[in-house]
């Protein structure tokens, strides 16, 4: 079109398609448009098909997610996803940096739930080394403790930006304040907010702040009732309850057949959970249950992910009881980083008493410090395969080790990825307004599928 | 660990402690510390835990058995099947349909490229039964010059994505695909980057009709 020009400047006044006339408003273009008698004959005819790009620049598609769609009217009968807008080539990246360097690049992967990337990767790393069953107890529970957290920081975030898809504007600033409470005590944790590199192979960086449990204590009062009221909002609405309930169906055998796992595998009835099917970082000793729901709808998902924010505050309690005084680092002074941090004049860290000791005291320290730091640990080769239940599904890594100090190959199965595949499985012959919903439901995060 | 030891894997490197230095300043291991590791050893039964029945079960009801399985490896308490590429469409089907293996999902299909290896290109698909609650790992090798692997699609469509990432990071063509285009990387790009002989960053990046060259040719180091 040329009406974007400024008068004056730019379109002809002879352009076939949009002939323009001077007024007192400015210049007024007619468009026509040669084509378009002859499109909308066709269309009425229903011998024409429409095809639509769905982004990658879209509101609703979660960053650069771009969906191809095939239009017969309103009704898609074709939709095909086109991804790698953001792909930033982490997975190459991390063969060329040592292995606890591969933790910065891995967490900002699926940067809505980056303390899984880390601890998949570091369990990877762990097994490797064979030093799984050497991890310190407590570093084991703070794991737990704030994976659980950030689950539920997920599930806000899809519930927020599900909400304002399909026009609850509402759930955008609720479901974003109440995971700033999350976040917050996340960068008392860990320091930052998001990317954390937290978890490191061998246990956590390091303990949990003074303050950080009565923090937590304060807000497993705070969370049940906000996820009461946001569950509220959403689930007596009959506008979100007409936009989900029987919308993006999907049930369990298409989901085991296109890899679909997590909440969208729970909400079409199968309880396929890895924190209950092969426990791993000791879930096998919380108690909690594994929600499901029988349709495989949008309305389904919902359900199960409100119902996986209650059993999180669950699982984060126990965390608390679990809590025994002793180190979150393995003992193994030839993997364990040699960092203590410490709060100076100047910010967070290196303690200098730590340095102190390494640099004056310890030869021993000087060296491993400086093979550490410098070159990193080696690690006997061979490959592993490591799923976790990430707040999306099936989060595994693949890590084969050469035998060198840095990764031969990362691969991560990254569950937005593999769910991303169903989605013209629920989308095709439906509105194209259930693409939206669809596509919400699915809650990918476009960092872990294009890694 | 391993119910058959330790470091079955990697008998070219000699351990010498975690650090492993000899003969270099270089502690950075960019100039070629790691040493190539590829053995091709097997694991003598009996593997331990559910590996014998189910390898058992699986020569039994798969026909060509002893020819399809290069080798068996149980390392880490995690078994791998090494498959020659034209049966591990069969294989896949039987693994998944078999009521005693029932291998349902697909969870991963990741390539590796094991350079100094006469078959450097790996196709590695993780199969897991929800069933039984059982992971196994098949392993397909190929070489560049002939990098064709059957697709799996047909038994396991989740393997749709999979095997096209692993196309296009490493060029592994998987015969029978529907559609095996790239997926990340744009469509007219030159390349697999995820190959060891494809440089990080080694490619100049056009900003504004100026190009920037590579991080390794923009200045000298030495």
């Amino acid at each position: 079109m040329t009406t974007t020009d400024t008068p004056g400047t730019g379109a002809s006044p002879t352009d076939p398609f949009a002939p323009s006339r001077d007024t007192t408003e400015g210049r007024i273009f007619t468009l026509v448009g040669g084509d378009w008698d002859s499109l909308t004959d066709e269309a009425i005819s229903g011998t024409e098909k429409m095809v639509v790009n769905m982004g990658p620049q879209h509101p609703s598609t979660h960053g650069v997610l771009r969906l191809v769609l095939e239009l017969e009217g309103e009704t898609v009968t074709e939709c095909r996803l086109v991804i790698g807008y953001l792909h930033t080539g982490i997975e190459k990246s991390t063969e060329y940096r040592n292995w606890v360097q591969g933790v910065t690049f891995v967490t900002r992967m699926d940067y809505l739930a980056p303390l899984y990337n880390e601890t998949a990767y570091c369990l990877a790393v762990e097994k490797l080394l064979g030093i799984t069953d050497d991890i310190p107890e407590r570093a084991t529970v703070i794991r737990v403790l704030v994976m659980e957290l950030q689950r539920i920081a997920s599930h806000l975030v899809w519930l927020a930006t599900g909400g304002l898809e399909l026009g609850a504007m509402g759930m955008m600033l609720y479901g974003w304040r109440e995971r700033e409470v999350i976040l917050e005590i996340l960068e008392l944790i860990t320091g930052l907010r998001m990317n954390h590199a937290y978890v490191r192979p061998g246990g956590v960086i390091q303990d949990l702040p003074p303050g950080a449990v009565d923090k937590i204590r304060e807000f497993l009062v705070y969370m049940p009732k906000k996820i009461k009221e946001n569950e509220g909002l959403l689930a007596g609405n009959p506008i979100w309850a007409a936009r989900n309930k029987n919308v993006g169906v999907i049930d369990a055998s298409g989901c085991v057949a296109l890899g679909v796992t997590g909440p969208l595998l729970r909400a079409a009835g199968l309880p396929w959970d890895l924190r209950k099917q092969e426990p791993y970082c000791g879930y096998e000793t919380y108690e909690f249950d594994v929600p499901t729901r029988e349709n495989g709808d949008c309305w389904a998902r919902f359900e199960v992910r409100v119902a996986e924010m209650r059993e999180s505050l669950k699982i984060i309690e126990q965390c608390l009881g679990k809590l025994r005084p002793g180190p979150v680092m393995i003992g193994d002074k030839k993997i364990a980083w040699p960092a203590q941090l410490a709060l100076g004049s100047d910010g967070m860290g290196n303690s200098l008493d730590h340095i102190r000791n390494i640099m004056g005291t310890s030869m021993e320290a000087l060296i491993h410090h400086f093979k550490l730091v410098t070159e990193g640990f080696r690690v006997p080769a061979g490959q592993v395969y490591v799923p976790i239940e990430s707040p999306r599904g099936e989060m595994g890594y693949h890590v084969v080790s050469d035998g060198g100090t840095r990764p031969y190959r990362v691969h991560v199965r990254d569950p937005s990825f593999v769910n991303l595949q169903a989605v013209p499985a629920m989308t095709e012959g439906s509105m194209i307004s259930d693409v939206i919903a669809a596509v919400a439901s699915v809650d990918p995060v476009m960092g872990g599928v294009d890694r | 660990m391993s119910e058959t030891g330790d470091g079955s894997l990697s008998p070219a490197r000699p351990s010498r402690g975690m650090f492993g230095v000899s003969g270099s300043s270089d502690t950075s291991g960019f100039n070629g510390l790691a040493t190539p590791v590829h053995a091709d050893l097997s694991t003598p039964k009996p593997y331990g835990s559910w590996y014998d029945e189910a390898t058992d079960h699986l020569a039994e009801v798969f026909g060509g058995f002893g020819d399809a399985i290069e080798r068996i490896v149980v390392d880490r308490g995690e078994l791998t099947l090494h498959v020659k590429r034209e049966h591990i469409l069969e294989l896949c089907r039987t693994m998944r349909d078999d009521p005693s293996l029932r291998f349902e999902l697909l969870s991963s299909v990741s390539g590796v490229d094991y350079i100094d290896s006469p078959r450097r290109l790996h196709a590695v698909y993780h199969l897991t039964s929800m069933t039984y609650r059982r992971r196994l790992r098949l392993e397909v090798a190929t070489t560049v010059e002939d990098p064709h692997i059957p697709s799996v699609v047909s038994v396991y469509p989740t393997a749709d994505w999979h095997e096209r990432e692993a196309w296009d990071f490493f060029g592994i063509v998987f015969d029978g695909h529907p559609a095996l285009t790239r997926i990340q990387m744009p469509d007219d790009w030159i390349g697999h980057p995820q190959r060891k002989d494809y440089p990080l960053g080694g490619i100049d990046v056009e900003y504004k009709g100026a190009h920037v060259p590579p991080p390794d040719e923009r200045r000298s180091y030495a």
